[in-house]
């Protein structure tokens, strides 16, 4: 099964790459960084089903790093949402697969993003809304390490402790990077990597994995998602911006930039490496 | 609120820590389990309310109109409006009358800030049975808006027709001199300015919808008068003043006073003192018009 979600990961790191090269635009470092989190999420976790996306009783996504909508769309690709066609529309005029999540043009996602700071609000309001409605499902909103700069994230964190969302899991994609972020010797850095503590701090059960071990991630989510015991979880993913592709990793100049012919031909080869 | 949140199990009341202020505390005393306390964070109140609306509630958001508006604007654009979610913002405390709290507690400028939003409906009525009656027609209406509230205590139910339906204006009084349009808590003080202003033909508009604006009553209004005159508890740059402004110079160029807040900070003082300074007092609103009429 890990080996499978393994191959699945690195499909969509594929596809990513893909979409990116193909439409000359796209968050590729961080979608690389989330890319095994999506695909243990959509493959091995959610109860979902592609054919009814608006099934009242599914797992809520949220991806409150929107910018990185790119890995979302490539996922549901992969998952039969959408046609993986469609991926060549990725943030072109008229195309359902807005730049940043617009739900209003597409049916599988369940919340518009892109301002940062504002999707896990949103997740709470679902946790809570599951919780009046007496349903069992799941809700999973992704955030960066990043985007919890913004206080909304903690004001979120705040609430969802008091009305005892255990159905709200929160992945924090602790990449360690951002578009410019503070200068250190050697490169940019984030500002600090303590998102477990601080999340410990605000009430949740904790978890800190490595983010790019698929074997922990599901790990993780599985333990989490077990636990009903009216804590909200968060799982701290530490992950590398720019996963796969060795000329990305931890350059947060690839924060928001496609790959030319030749840099995607050499990503090519390193994914088809990967799996070897 | 407490009515509606009897009555519709789907209908919550959120609160920002000012529920004993905006008397969202009646939810909590009738129906404690629709009420839900999202603490001093508007903006994550904003987005719990999107949330809570996809997955089929009627989330009725509740602050203080300025902190509402401006701390959570993107919140209620991001969130709220784009995805086009059932959530209803609620802006007590509108304008100047905030009970001797001053500057940061006015709200001067949310028509401004939330007409400019697509999918947004904004109200603001002119007494408490119409209050009572958009309330009612907010409930059966999807979809996001704005219902901006005052807190001044000595408007009585004066309107007499107290039926609401969103985007109609309604005519107070006919007149051919002058037409004075109104919103929100300035239709009553107008009803009494234009009692003492005998000697002119007056005509009485009254807005309780900004957004979507009653733009044909407007204008059959304007048509023979020889001044239009605007009256808000709002800088008169962005709110009533300048929609009326653009309508007419738009479909019926008029001359236009526009009374509202100058370009200046509000300060402390008795409601009387700060409707005064303003220009809103009964008295200033009749000393304006005439000053403009003569």
């Amino acid at each position: 099964m890990i080996t499978d979600l393994k191959l699945t990961a690195n499909e969509l790191r594929k596809k990513i790459l893909f979409t990116a090269h193909y439409n000359k635009q796209g968050h590729v470092g961080g979608s690389l960084s989330c890319a095994d989190i999506l695909t243990a999420l959509f493959f091995n976790q959610l109860s979902i089903d592609p054919s009814n996306p608006k099934w009242e009783d599914r797992d809520r996504f949220v991806l409150s790093k929107g910018h990185t909508a790119l890995a979302l769309y490539a996922t549901l690709a992969l998952k039969g949402y959408i046609p993986e066609e469609e991926l060549k529309t990725f943030d072109q005029y008229g195309s359902r697969l807005q730049a940043h999540p617009d739900m209003t043009r597409l049916d599988a996602l369940d919340m518009s993003t892109g301002s940062l700071g504002q999707g896990l609000s949103a997740a709470v309001g679902i946790a809570i809304g599951a919780k009046r409605l007496k349903k069992d499902f799941h809700v999973y909103c992704l955030i960066g390490d990043g985007e919890s700069q913004e206080g909304q994230i903690w004001e979120a964190a705040n609430i969802a402790e008091k009305y005892n969302l255990d159905n709200l899991i929160v992945l924090l994609d602790q990449n360690g990077l951002q578009q410019y972020g503070w200068k250190n010797e050697t490169n940019r850095k984030s500002p600090e990597l303590r998102g477990k503590k601080k999340f410990e701090s605000f009430g949740f059960d904790t978890w800190e994995v490595d983010g790019h071990c698929m074997a922990d991630i599901v790990g993780a989510l599985t333990e989490a998602k077990g636990q009903l015991n009216g804590l909200p979880k968060a799982i701290v993913m530490n992950t590398v911006k720019g996963k796969g592709v060795s000329f990305m990793e931890n350059n947060y100049l690839w924060h928001s930039k496609a790959p030319n012919d030749e840099e995607y031909q050499q990503a090519l080869i390193e994914m088809e490496g990967a799996i070897k | 609120m407490a009515k509606l949140a009897l009555e519709d199990s789907k209908v919550l009341a959120l609160d920002g820590d000012l529920g004993n202020s905006t008397r969202l505390d009646a939810v909590e005393k009738e129906t404690e389990d629709s009420f839900l306390q999202m603490g001093i964070a508007e903006q994550n109140m904003v987005g719990v309310a999107a949330g809570l609306a996809s997955v089929g509630f009627q989330p009725w958001v509740c602050s203080f109109a300025t902190f509402l508006t401006k701390r959570a604007f993107d919140q209620i654009v991001v969130s709220v409006a784009q995805p086009n979610f059932d959530v209803k913002l609620v802006g007590s405390y509108s304008g100047l009358l905030t009970s001797n709290t001053g500057k940061t507690h006015h709200s001067l400028d949310d028509i401004a800030i939330m007409t400019t939003i697509p999918h947004m409906i904004v109200i603001a009525p002119g007494d408490a049975n119409e209050t009572e009656a958009a309330m009612n027609t907010m409930h059966q209406t999807k979809g996001p808006i704005y219902l901006r509230l005052t807190r001044d205590e000595t408007i009585p139910a004066f309107l007499l027709d107290s039926e609401f339906e969103i985007g109609k204006g309604k005519m107070l009084a006919e007149g051919t001199d002058i037409l004075i349009v109104s919103t929100g808590s300035m239709t009553y003080q107008v009803a009494k300015a234009i009692e003492k202003m005998d000697g002119i033909s007056i005509a009485h508009q009254h807005f309780p919808t900004i957004k979507p604006f009653d733009k044909e009553m407007l204008l059959e209004g304007a048509k023979h008068v020889q001044l239009v005159v605007t009256v808000e508890e709002h800088y008169i740059r962005g709110g009533l003043g300048s929609i009326v402004s653009e309508i007419l110079s738009e479909y019926l160029p008029k001359k236009v006073l526009r009374i509202g807040v100058l370009d200046a900070y509000s300060g402390c003082g008795t409601d009387v003192e700060i409707l005064e300074e303003n220009g809103l007092s009964v008295e200033r609103i009749v000393e304006q018009i005439m000053r403009k009429w003569e």
